[in-house]
C-alpha cells in the first residue's frame, strides 16, 4: 500500500505522540501508584447496614493524620453527611450504595469514584487547604439526585 | 415502466431512505425542544411545569438525538448510497428494508411511550438498578432486531452485488457502509446480551436481581462502537462525497479502506474506558483497554491527513500557488462543503478531549461532569450533527427530484453557522464547567447555596446561563434546519441533483484485495475483543456480589 512521504511523517508524529501519553499515565500508574479507583471487595447491597464497616459508617483516626471515612450512599444522600478534619489530613474514603448506582465526588479534587452496588470502592485525599468542601453525586440517581450531597469541613 | 429516477436512484429505494430521514429530522425537532428546555432551566433561567420532569425530558432528548436521530439517519443515507453505488435493491431486499423499518419504529414508538408515561425515566444509558417499565426494554430491543434486519438488507445487497461482479473493486461507499454494519452487529451483541439476558426477565420479575456491574460492563461494550456507528457515515460523507464537492480527487482510496477497518478491530474492546472510576474492575484490565482505546486514535489521524490533502490538491489543481493558497479555493459559499468542514475542526479540539477521558488516572477530573458532555455535544453534536447536516442539502434533493436552491444554500450556510456558533458556546462552557467539577445530568440546584456550587452560575463563559444561552441558538438552529429540510423535500424546484461521489486520485495506487476479506477482519476484531474482555467479565460473574432488587428512584 502506498503511504506518502508526508503521511508517513504525519503518522510517526501522531502515534510516537499516542506512545508518549500512554508511558506518562503507565509510569504514573504502575511505578508511583496512581491508578483510578478500582477497589474488588464486595457486599451485599441489601444487607449494608448490618455489614461491618458498613454498620457504623463515621471517621476513624488510624494514625496521627490519617482517617478513614467510612460512607454509606443511597437516595438521596450520604451517611454521614457531614465530617469535620483538622487541615493537613489523609483521608481514605470508603464508600458503597445501599440502593441503585451513585457517585462520591468531591469538586476541586481529585475524588470522583463510581459508587455502584454490590462493591465497596476508595479514594484518598489530602486536605491541605481549609474549608468546607462539597460532595456531590454525579451520576443521575433519580428525582432527588440534585439534592444529594455532604460536606466535609476541613478546620485550621 | 422505469422507477429508476433522474439520479440514478430507484424511486422505491429513494422512497425508503427518504422515510427513515423524515422520522429522523421529526426527532431532531422534539429532541431539540427538550435540549433547550433543560439547558433553560440548568441555568436557572425557567421552571419546569409539574406535569414535566428533568429527567423526564433529559431521557426524551438522550433518547431522540442520540440514538433515533442519528440511526435513522444513517440508515436513510446508507440506503440511498448502495442504491446509487451497486444498483437497484431486489423487491426482497427493499421488503427487509420496509420490515426493518417497521420494527425499528415500533420500537421507537413503545419506549417513547413509557418515557412519555413516566415508565422509564432511567436516561437513555438506563442503568440498573433503576428499573423502567419492561416495555421500555422491549421497545429497546425491538429497535435492535428492526436495525439488525436493515444491516442484513444491506449485506444481502453487497453480496448479490460481489456474486455478479466477480474480481470488481466494491466501490469505496459500499465497503464503508459493510464496514459500518459489521460494526454495528458486533457491537449489539453487548446491548442485546443484556438487554434480553437480564433487564427483561428482570423487569418481568422472572428472576428478582440482576448483576449490576455485568450490566454495566456489557453497555459499554456496545456504548463506545455506538459512536463510532455515528461517526464512520460521516467519515463516509468525508471520503466519498466532499471531494468531489470541492472539484477534487480522493486522495488515497486503499488509506481510506484501511481506516475503516482499523476503525472495526479497535472501537469495540475499549469499553472499560467509560468504567475507569468504577470498582470492581482490576486496573491492569482498565490500562489494558485504555492502550486500545488509543490505537483507534490512529484510523482518525490517518482521515485528518487524507481530508487536508484532499483540499490541499483540489486548491492547487484550480491554480493555487503558496503554502496556503489552496485554502481560498475551497467553496466557502457551498453549505455542502461548509457544514462538514466545520464539523471536522470540531473533531480536533473534540478529539484531543477523547484523549484526555481516555487517559486512565487523569479521567478522575472530568468522569461525570458537564466536560462529558461537552465532549459529545462536540462529537456527535457537531462533528457528526453538522456533517449529517451537510448531506441532507443534497440528499433530500436527490432522493426528492429537487434542487437546492442558491436562496435555500444561504439559508444553510445561516443554520450552519448559528449550529457552529451555539454549539461553541454551549459545549465551550460544559467543558470548563466540568473542569471545575459541575455534574453532568442534573437538574438545577445550588446544593444549599454553597460556594462551589453558586460559582458555576456566575462565571462570565464558565456559567450554566452561557450554557442555556448556547442552547437557545441550538435550538433557532434546529427550527431552521426542519424548515431547510420541508422546503427540499415538497416545496424546491424539481430538477436533477447529481449524488456527488468522487473519484480516485490517478497516482493514488492499487488497492489490496485483502482490506476487503471481513472473515479475516471479523476474527481479528473477535480476537481482540475475547483478548480484553474474557478474564474481567469471568471474574464478574464468577465473582459477582448478591444482585440488586429493582428500584424506582423517580
Amino acid at each position: 500500500m502506498h503511504l506518502h512521504r508526508y503521511e508517513k511523517y504525519w503518522l510517526i508524529f501522531g502515534v510516537g505522540t499516542l506512545i508518549i501519553f500512554l508511558s506518562v499515565i503507565g509510569v504514573s500508574a504502575f511505578a508511583m501508584g496512581n491508578h483510578p479507583p478500582s477497589h474488588t471487595e464486595t457486599i451485599d447491597p441489601q444487607n449494608v447496614d448490618e455489614t461491618p464497616p458498613f454498620d457504623n459508617p463515621g471517621l476513624e483516626q488510624i494514625d496521627e493524620h490519617t482517617y478513614v471515612a467510612t460512607i454509606k450512599a443511597m437516595t438521596f444522600g450520604y451517611q454521614p453527611n457531614e465530617i469535620e478534619i483538622p487541615v493537613g489530613s489523609t483521608v481514605i474514603f470508603q464508600v458503597t450504595s445501599q440502593d441503585v448506582v451513585h457517585s462520591f465526588t468531591i469538586p476541586g479534587t481529585n475524588v470522583n469514584m463510581m459508587v455502584t452496588p454490590g462493591h465497596i470502592n476508595k479514594a484518598e485525599h489530602t486536605f491541605t487547604e481549609p474549608g468546607s468542601y462539597l460532595v456531590l453525586c454525579n451520576e443521575y440517581c433519580g428525582t432527588g439526585h440534585h439534592y444529594m450531597q455532604m460536606t466535609i469541613e476541613v478546620i485550621e | 415502466m422505469s422507477f429508476v429516477t433522474n439520479n440514478g436512484i430507484d424511486q422505491r429505494d429513494g422512497k425508503l431512505g427518504m422515510t427513515f430521514l423524515y422520522v429522523a429530522f421529526a426527532a431532531l425537532i422534539v429532541g431539540a425542544s427538550c435540549g433547550v428546555l433543560q439547558g433553560l432551566v440548568r441555568g436557572g433561567l425557567i421552571e419546569l411545569p409539574g406535569f414535566l420532569d428533568y429527567y423526564q425530558i433529559l431521557t426524551v432528548h438522550g433518547v431522540l438525538l442520540a440514538l433515533v436521530f442519528t440511526t435513522y439517519f444513517i440508515f436513510g443515507f446508507l440506503f440511498a448510497g448502495m442504491s446509487k453505488m451497486l444498483g437497484k435493491m431486489t423487491s426482497g431486499e427493499r421488503t427487509s428494508g420496509w420490515i426493518g423499518f417497521t420494527i425499528l419504529t415500533i420500537g421507537t414508538v413503545l419506549t417513547a411511550i413509557m418515557i412519555l408515561l413516566n415508565d422509564g425515566s432511567v436516561l437513555y444509558t438506563f442503568y440498573a438498578p433503576m428499573q423502567a417499565s419492561p416495555w421500555f426494554y422491549i421497545g429497546l430491543a425491538l429497535f435492535m432486531i428492526g436495525t439488525w434486519i436493515c444491516g442484513a438488507a444491506m449485506l444481502t445487497h453487497y453480496f448479490r452485488w460481489k456474486k455478479t461482479n466477480k474480481g470488481q473493486l466494491t466501490p469505496l461507499f459500499s465497503f464503508m457502509t459493510v464496514g459500518t454494519i459489521l460494526l454495528w452487529y458486533v457491537a449489539s451483541i453487548g446491548i442485546s446480551a443484556t438487554v434480553i439476558l437480564q433487564f427483561i426477565p428482570w423487569s418481568f420479575g422472572l428472576v428478582d436481581k440482576i448483576n449490576v456491574l455485568l450490566s454495566r460492563t456489557l453497555f459499554w461494550y456496545f456504548g463506545h462502537p455506538l459512536v463510532y456507528f455515528w461517526l464512520l457515515p460521516a467519515y463516509m460523507a468525508w471520503y466519498v462525497v466532499i471531494p468531489k464537492i470541492i472539484g477534487g480527487k480522493l486522495f488515497s482510496d486503499s488509506l481510506a479502506r484501511l481506516s475503516f477497518i482499523l476503525f472495526l478491530l479497535f472501537s469495540i474492546p475499549v469499553g472499560f474506558h467509560h468504567q475507569l472510576m468504577e470498582s470492581g474492575i482490576p486496573e491492569f484490565w482498565k490500562y489494558l483497554q485504555v492502550v486500545l482505546t488509543f490505537a483507534v486514535i490512529v484510523p482518525s489521524l490517518l482521515t485528518a491527513f487524507s481530508m487536508f490533502a484532499t483540499f490541499e490538491s483540489a486548491g492547487r489543481a484550480q491554480g493555487a500557488t503558496g503554502l496556503f493558497g489552496w485554502f481560498k479555493k475551497l467553496p466557502w459559499h457551498d453549505v455542502r462543503f461548509l457544514a462538514p468542514f466545520i464539523g471536522m475542526i470540531y473533531f480536533i479540539p473534540a478529539g484531543t478531549g477523547g484523549i484526555i477521558n481516555a487517559s486512565h488516572q487523569m479521567n478522575a477530573v472530568v468522569h461525570n461532569t458537564l466536560w462529558v458532555v461537552g465532549h459529545f455535544h462536540a462529537t456527535v453534536g457537531a462533528t457528526v450533527a453538522l456533517t449529517f447536516f451537510g448531506i441532507t442539502y443534497w440528499l433530500i434533493p436527490v432522493l426528492r427530484g429537487r434542487q437546492l436552491t442558491p436562496k435555500m444554500n444561504k439559508l444553510g450556510v445561516i443554520q450552519t453557522i448559528l449550529w457552529s456558533v451555539g454549539m461553541f458556546i454551549m459545549s465551550g462552557a460544559m467543558h470548563i464547567l466540568g473542569l471545575f467539577g459541575a455534574p453532568r445530568r442534573t437538574a438545577y440546584t445550588t446544593y444549599q447555596d454553597h460556594p462551589t456550587a453558586l460559582e458555576w452560575l456566575e462565571g462570565v463563559f464558565s456559567s450554566q446561563v452561557t450554557m442555556a444561552i448556547g442552547g437557545t441558538i441550538l435550538f433557532v438552529a434546529a427550527l431552521l434546519m426542519i424548515y431547510n429540510v420541508i422546503h427540499l423535500a415538497f416545496l424546491a424546484p424539481k430538477a436533477q441533483t447529481e449524488f456527488p461521489i468522487s473519484e480516485v486520485a490517478e497516482d493514488a495506487g492499487q488497492t489490496p484485495r485483502i482490506l476487503e476479506n471481513w472473515k479475516l477482519w471479523i476474527g481479528i476484531a473477535f480476537a481482540l475483543i475475547l483478548f480484553a474482555y474474557t478474564i474481567p467479565l469471568w471474574d464478574m460473574i464468577q465473582n459477582a456480589p448478591p444482585g440488586s432488587p429493582p428500584i424506582r428512584t423517580w
